[in-house]
């Protein structure tokens, strides 16, 4: 069986190893073989690059050379798919090669699109690339005071980011003096600090006690830059110095161009995973429409629920998948810079997040670090 | 023409059923009808308030079998 995973990010990369060490035997006997693509030798950890953004990090440690986190036995190329022949299980790469296959799974993940909105990509500082969170990063140390102001768009990436920015902004400026200089302003679209009920619960009470202001219903409508002002759909009009924002995204332009979802988002089965009317292609990770976070843990337990089952169709010559997808997310927060909680949840069960603790904080900082772990399928 | 729309949200935490509404919206026309599924009773209160602020039409909202149904249609 020709297993191709298109994509070398979290998702893609635990997969390829979760089924490398399932079906170790049948790689060596011929019996199934894995291919990667992906448009990158090299694997970025992106929820470094918050840390990198406000100093704390460096670009170097968020990359591993792709090929040297996977397990011997995967066929892996730096070589991105131009064009996908659902119909004939087969896809066209940028490089001139046709791959077929027996399952595709497409793990091609997600990107921000601020140019989307009038005036953003140009006034705001952003932390979703190497290039935007170095460039917010000299931003930061150059500010010497102002209004700061917090901006999320939707759908987004890494859900908790809007708090666990605005809370190191917090400690950021107070660990450099200038705290009294500085009016935090914290804006969310909907009628409440964050999209979950348990955590904005938590995080409400929070910001009053640091002083930082929040509005809610509050959607994007464009930044004027010339008078340095932020406006809403709902009417509101926020100044800022400095704005920081968390844009909308898209899935990658090849799942558009390719018509395999609208705004990149496939339509995906939330429980089996497979691509809606496709019952040998399966989408993981940011790019499925699924109504869950786009977040790397989704990717990771995803890709070990769907691991299990394209190994069992290779064992056992079962055709639907065995196992279902349970909704499972885990979401560290950091509540500052030295401190953190997390949330935790499933299609049947909401979070619970407890009080930050300053050893849920190093437990975060050691998965930074263990996470290369995880991307080789260990953890 | 217009569209009708169905959003799964039943069991979705995070982002939620009103922020998916918010994403799917950005990808319709005007005048297209979006109906999110929630089993969160507090959608039936949420989506609408959200609807009403930013200027789009809520259509209606029913509950069956601890399901809500609230439509929303594009208005601007």
């Amino acid at each position: 069986m020709k297993i191709l995973i298109i994509g070398g990010g979290m998702g893609g990369t635990i997969l390829a190893n979760n089924l490398a060490r399932r079906l170790s035997t049948e790689l060596r006997s011929g019996k199934a073989r894995i291919t990667m693509l992906s448009a990158s030798d090299r694997h970025l950890y992106q929820p470094g690059l918050l840390y990198l953004a406000i100093g704390r990090s460096t670009p170097d440690a968020l990359y591993r050379d792709q090929a040297s986190l996977l397990e011997q036995g995967i066929e892996f190329h730096v070589d991105p798919v131009e064009t996908f022949q659902l119909d004939n299980n087969k896809v066209l790469t940028k490089g001139g090669k046709t791959y077929d296959y027996d399952v595709l799974v497409i793990a091609t993940g997600s990107r921000m699109v601020p140019e989307e909105v009038k005036g953003l990509a140009e006034n705001a500082e952003f932390f979703y690339t190497e290039e935007t969170a170095l460039k917010m990063m000299r931003r930061l140390q150059e500010f010497q005071g102002g209004n700061v102001v917090v901006t999320v768009g939707v759908p987004h990436k890494c859900p908790m980011a809007p708090l666990e920015i605005t809370f190191m902004l917090h400690d950021y400026f107070k660990e450099r003096g200038i705290a009294d200089k500085v009016k935090l302003h914290y804006t969310y679209p909907i009628g409440r600090v964050h999209s979950l009920e348990n955590v904005a619960k938590w995080a409400a009470p929070e910001f009053d006690r640091l002083g930082i202001k929040y509005e809610t219903f509050f959607n994007i409508k464009e930044v004027d830059g010339a008078k340095k002002v932020l406006r809403s759909e709902e009417g509101s009009e926020v100044p800022f110095d400095l704005l920081v924002a968390v844009p909308a995204h898209r899935g990658m332009e090849v799942i558009e161009k390719n018509k395999l979802g609208q705004n990149g988002w496939i339509p995906t089965n939330k429980t089996k995973l497979n691509m809606e009317g496709r019952s040998n292609v399966y989408v993981i990770g940011d790019t499925t429409n699924i109504p869950i976070s786009k977040a790397g843990s989704t990717a990771h337990f995803e890709a070990e629920t769907l691991g299990e089952n394209i190994a069992a169709m290779v064992k056992m010559g079962i055709t639907t998948p065995m196992r279902d997808y349970d909704g499972k997310v885990f979401c560290f927060i950091e509540a500052g810079l030295d401190r953190a909680t997390y949330a935790m949840f499933n299609y049947q069960n909401p979070p619970d997040p407890k009080a930050p603790t300053r050893a849920m904080h190093w437990f975060k900082a050691a998965y930074n670090k263990l996470y290369w772990a995880s991307a080789r399928g260990l953890l | 023409m217009a569209e009708k729309k169905i959003i799964d949200g039943r069991g979705s935490f995070c982002p939620g059923p009103l922020m998916e509404l918010i994403g799917v919206l950005k990808m319709s026309q005007v005048g297209d009808e979006l109906e999110v599924l929630s089993n969160d009773k507090g959608s039936a209160k949420d989506i609408p308030e959200w609807a009403h602020k930013v200027g789009h039409e809520h259509v209606s909202t029913t509950e069956e079998a601890g399901v809500w149904h609230i439509t929303v249609r594009k208005s601007k």
